[in-house]
């Protein structure tokens, strides 16, 4: 019995990472302030979140009500706006301000459930490639030079060219063509994980490879994959718009940035707020994610690299 | 190295297998084009037998390959539309594109890799928070949107330049920059990062013990070895630059290969689409090696395996 003892005693001593986990909370949230930028971007996607939750509550009008007579009413503060519409109207009199608060929900919504479908389908390939090594890594790895030769944009344009627009087809196809970032930077950690006792181990005890994977691996390379995720939702946001832009993307009446961009293009010469502000709350959202995942990057994975070098 | 070339391209190969699989799988379930192809009072004997003469009637795997053998002699087929062969069309666009993609290159190095050194030199101080900032907003910016913003400002307000079109070097200035400014970022950081690299280096350290001035520390020593990571990053750029051609030649009303290519997505000519997903494969492959094999080339310190 006095071994245990022993141990515990030792393991307090020894082990002040240990003592710190426990006010995890606390640490994190002294880690985030230390960073300006990190708190900045974090307050930002806040507010988005917070104007995608409560835009039924927030907005002054219907997004989607038209109104003829209103039609390219100017912001506020520019000759001839009111503070009826503080952002203006758009080619239909509808609110430009109660649309972009409605466009934060489809950016959001795509972006987030998109990067989940890619990031499963990437962390699996990943894992598999990795720890199996031999054929299936080599037909897995071809796989992902074959898509990373084709721009991600252009495939999920054909595809959805082919199959049609819309928001469900947007969400799948963006999770289908984007997954390779994430197996090839996952399979990297796995290669070099498998390596490592605590793996060899439970190989050797007869643990089964689902169970390794599962229990082993997944968890460890958790923490770049969260990394990747994070700025890969500022990519797929971007990519959302630019899709509903080219009119690929969400359709009309359903509300999008990209869209009321689109829209706002026809009016450039005299009413330049339909094409600026979407613009605008697109920069926004994606530069706080942006801020976000640098600072997840720099705190929890200070080896991966953006920028890729090579194999 | 000529073995590694060598061992590179054979890898090569699989992938070519792979993007053929991917462009064809992508058309054959588009479904059948031929009812596209016919004129609307075609009878049921017309259609079966434009069927038969586009191998339409065969499984999955003999249509496959028959494609596949057909491209690799250069035959994708004929654009429906255009009424000639897909690839002579593709090909016809290409230069416009290439054109852009060289200026908009010349714009993202020329803005990055100044300000990336600057910014290095000055670190920490505010020019190095300003210019670390700037290049994240030209990343989180939506091309296109910068794209409207500067037809906004210098063809609405200034009408300074052209809204779109080509013809003149004043026609590229805007796609260019609209091209530019988010590759450019990536290659930003990086040239801060590499150079900050390069600065802790001992031989850094030495020439500085040495007396040597700082002008010839930093362009002669620094400089030079800082950018081989940048001439890889810029080569391997070719991906997102084709991505955001695609958009930036839509909004300048630029005759390349992307306008093409969304314009047979949305009247869904197939070969055309085949053939420039194809030829755009093969060019960012392409870029890709060759900056593998530059980063080998310029840093002696990499062995080839």
């Amino acid at each position: 019995m006095s071994i245990p003892e022993e141990k515990q005693q030792q393991d307090t001593v020894s082990a002040p990472p240990r003592l710190k986990k426990v006010s995890s909370v606390k640490k994190w949230l002294k880690l985030l302030l230390q960073s300006k930028t990190g708190t900045f971007g974090l307050f930002i996607v806040i507010f988005v979140f917070l104007t995608a939750a409560f835009a039924p509550w927030i907005a002054p009008h219907d997004p989607t009500e038209n109104n003829l007579a209103q039609m390219l009413q100017p912001p506020f503060w520019a000759e001839g706006g009111s503070m009826e519409h503080i952002l203006g109207t758009d080619n239909l009199g509808r609110d430009m301000f109660s649309r972009i608060l409605y466009g934060a929900q489809v950016s959001l919504l795509v972006g987030i459930t998109a990067v989940l479908i890619a990031g499963t389908i990437g962390l699996a390939a990943g894992i598999i490639a990795g720890y199996y090594g031999g054929f299936i890594d080599n037909l897995i790895m071809r796989f992902v030079d074959a898509f990373l030769a084709i721009p991600s944009i252009l495939l999920t344009l054909v595809i959805l060219g082919i199959v049609g627009p819309g928001m469900f087809t947007l969400i799948l196809v963006l999770g289908i063509t984007n997954w390779v970032n994430y197996a090839r930077i996952v399979r990297g950690e796995v290669l070099s994980l498998k390596e490592r006792d605590f793996v060899t181990a439970a190989s050797l005890m007869g643990v089964n490879d689902r169970k390794i994977m599962y229990r082993h691996l997944v968890p460890n390379v958790f923490s770049s994959f969260i990394v990747i995720a994070t700025l890969s939702v500022a990519t797929t946001i971007i990519s959302e718009a630019a899709l509903s832009f080219l009119g690929m993307g969400i359709q009309p009446p359903q509300i999008s940035w990209g869209g009321m961009l689109s829209s706002g293009r026809d009016y450039l010469a005299d009413s330049w707020w339909v094409a600026t502000f979407p613009g605008l709350a697109i920069t926004i959202t994606t530069l706080g994610i942006i801020f976000l995942g640098d600072w997840l990057r720099d705190v929890l994975d200070p080896k991966t690299n953006m920028n890729r070098k090579g194999r | 190295m000529s073995s590694y070339i060598r061992r590179r391209l054979i890898q090569l190969l699989p992938v070519m297998f792979i993007i053929i699989f991917i462009v064809y799988s992508l058309v054959y379930f588009a479904g059948d084009p031929v009812l596209l192809m016919l004129p609307e009072n075609a009878t049921q004997e017309d259609i079966a037998q434009m069927r038969a003469a586009l191998n339409l009637d065969q499984p999955f795997y003999i249509q496959f390959f028959t494609y596949m053998s057909n491209v690799i002699q250069g035959d994708f087929g004929d654009s429906f539309s255009y009424n000639q062969p897909a690839l002579d069309i593709v090909l016809e666009r290409l230069p416009a594109t290439i054109e852009l993609g060289i200026a908009s290159m010349i714009v993202a190095v020329g803005m990055a890799v100044p300000l990336g050194i600057w910014s290095a030199l000055k670190r920490n101080s505010l020019t190095d928070v300003f210019i670390t900032g700037g290049t994240v907003i030209g990343q989180a910016m939506p091309n296109f949107w910068l794209g409207i913003m500067l037809i906004l400002v210098f063809s609405v307000n200034l009408s300074i330049l052209p809204v779109s079109g080509t013809g003149t070097y004043a026609h590229l200035i805007l796609p260019a920059i609209t091209l530019g400014t988010g590759i450019s970022a990536q290659i930003a950081r990086l040239t801060r990062s590499s150079m900050l690299e390069t600065l802790n280096q001992d031989y850094i350290r030495t020439a500085k013990s040495n007396g040597i001035n700082r002008f010839s520390i930093i362009y002669l020593h620094a400089f030079r070895n800082s950018l081989i990571p940048v001439v890889t990053i810029t080569a391997m750029q070719t991906n997102a630059l084709i991505g955001g051609a695609l958009v930036t030649e839509m909004i300048f009303a630029w005759p390349g290969l992307g306008q093409l290519l969304i314009q047979a997505i949305h009247a869904r000519d197939m070969a055309i689409v085949q053939a420039s997903v194809f030829i755009i494969a093969i060019i960012v492959i392409l870029m890709n090696f060759i900056a593998d094999i530059l980063y080998k080339l310029l840093d002696p310190r990499i062995h080839l395996k």
